[in-house]
């Protein structure tokens, strides 16, 4: 029995849609609660899922010969600083501290934690941030190399990533895994790019029999310069995503997401293509646990019941 | 209008001087991004002393000089 159950029985308030899969999710076994939200364990099926998707994006993907980078979950501090993350997210941001004291600060540290008082206050940032999307240390790696080929350069990223909304909703999870494809060239070359995966993404979850839609989207940038990101973003057309309903049918989960940047990141870093002009890039991510959490929500909590089709497509 | 073209020289970050364009002049093709125009509309707000509402933060309320000043205008009318 989890500590959701158990409020609800004393409780008889309405659970959301969310709350409720995420229920069916602990009692299964599927996810494991560890007292906050948004921060689940995995068991082994739910992780033989992530890598059988894994699988199935380097089959699609597997023609462009991406260069494949595993960043580990935390970016070098000077380098998120430069990123302009918290000019427009502050409120999605996780950074790393840690006690740097001395002894009798240790002291003074114990006796706050005995005494059950805030005992963070000691704490310093470290030179590490949580990353909050798989490709933030990609463009400064990039840059160093000097100017791009001419055919550009293409990477295969995978992270797990750090974003501050604690939620009952399983598929808004804290910490989790993004893989993403990053073309960096020029404007044609990274915009034909994103069409090509906003096709074969398309295609790819339909074949895993997952109903879906594909719309306009725009990130959550924070205040008043932040709705006109957004709408700008809206305006432009640069970011798509593909929906599909995993709580809720009116307002579906974006699985998969489709970005053109622009020149934004080619500025920011001073990536150049060949011809000198500044780099524009694009992307296309896959939110890993909301596509596990979509094919558990259509096709059952057993991956042995699983259509025959779909399983044949993930394990072969 | 020459207001708003020191603003936008300041803030605006564009390819050329704001002294250049005609007042109907598309400020997304004389460079004007997403970003630059999120500090042009902070900069407006200062300078006039007015607050753009939210129904005035997007694209086409920045898209011109001309454009600019008729949602000053506006704005200043409506607290007036």
């Amino acid at each position: 029995m989890n500590m959701h159950t158990r409020t609800a029985s004393i409780i008889p308030a309405e659970k959301s849609a969310a709350e409720t899969f995420l229920d069916e999710l602990f009692d299964a076994g599927l996810l494991i609660d560890t007292g906050v939200d948004g921060l689940y364990g995995r068991s082994g099926a739910f992780e033989d899922v992530i890598n059988a998707f894994n699988g199935l994006v380097a089959k699609y993907g597997a023609a462009d010969k991406a260069t494949a980078i595993h960043f580990p979950p935390g970016i070098a501090r000077r380098l998120f600083e430069k990123s302009g993350y918290m000019k427009s997210f502050p409120q999605l941001a996780g950074t790393v501290h840690s006690f740097m004291g001395g002894e009798a600060d240790h002291c003074s540290l114990l006796a706050d934690l005995e005494a059950g008082q805030d005992w963070t206050e000691q704490q310093q940032a470290t030179d590490v941030v949580l990353t909050p999307a798989a490709c933030y240390p990609l463009y400064p790696t990039v840059a160093k190399r000097g100017p791009l080929p001419e055919q550009g350069r293409l990477y295969d990223l995978q992270s797990y990533c750090f974003r501050h909304e604690p939620s009952k909703d399983p598929a808004r999870m804290q910490m989790f895994r993004m893989r993403e494809f990053v073309r960096i060239g020029s404007p044609d070359q990274v915009c034909a790019f994103r069409e090509s995966w906003l096709d074969r993404g398309q295609k790819m979850m339909a074949s895993l029999l997952l109903p879906l839609t594909v719309d306009l989207a725009n990130d959550p940038f924070f205040g008043r310069a932040g709705k006109m990101l957004a709408n700008n973003q809206r305006d432009t057309g640069l970011k798509f995503e593909l929906l599909i309903p995993v709580t809720s049918e009116e307002k579906p989960t974006a699985c998969l997401s489709f970005n053109y940047h622009q020149d934004h990141f080619g500025s920011l870093w001073n990536i150049r293509s060949a011809d000198g002009e500044q780099a524009h890039t694009a992307c296309v991510g896959f939110g890993m646990e909301r596509v596990a959490l979509a094919l558990f929500k259509h096709h059952g909590p057993d991956v042995e019941g699983w259509p025959t089709e779909v399983r044949k497509l993930l394990w072969g | 209008m020459d207001k708003i073209r020191t603003v936008l020289d300041q803030f605006g970050k564009l390819k050329v001087p704001a002294q250049s364009l005609s007042p109907n002049a598309d400020l997304y093709d004389a460079g004007l991004t997403s970003f630059a125009s999120v500090q042009l509309m902070l900069g407006l707000e200062d300078a006039f002393d007015v607050e753009f509402p939210e129904h005035m933060l997007n694209r086409k309320t920045f898209s011109s000089i001309a454009a600019i000043e008729t949602s000053i205008d506006e704005i200043t009318r409506a607290a007036a």
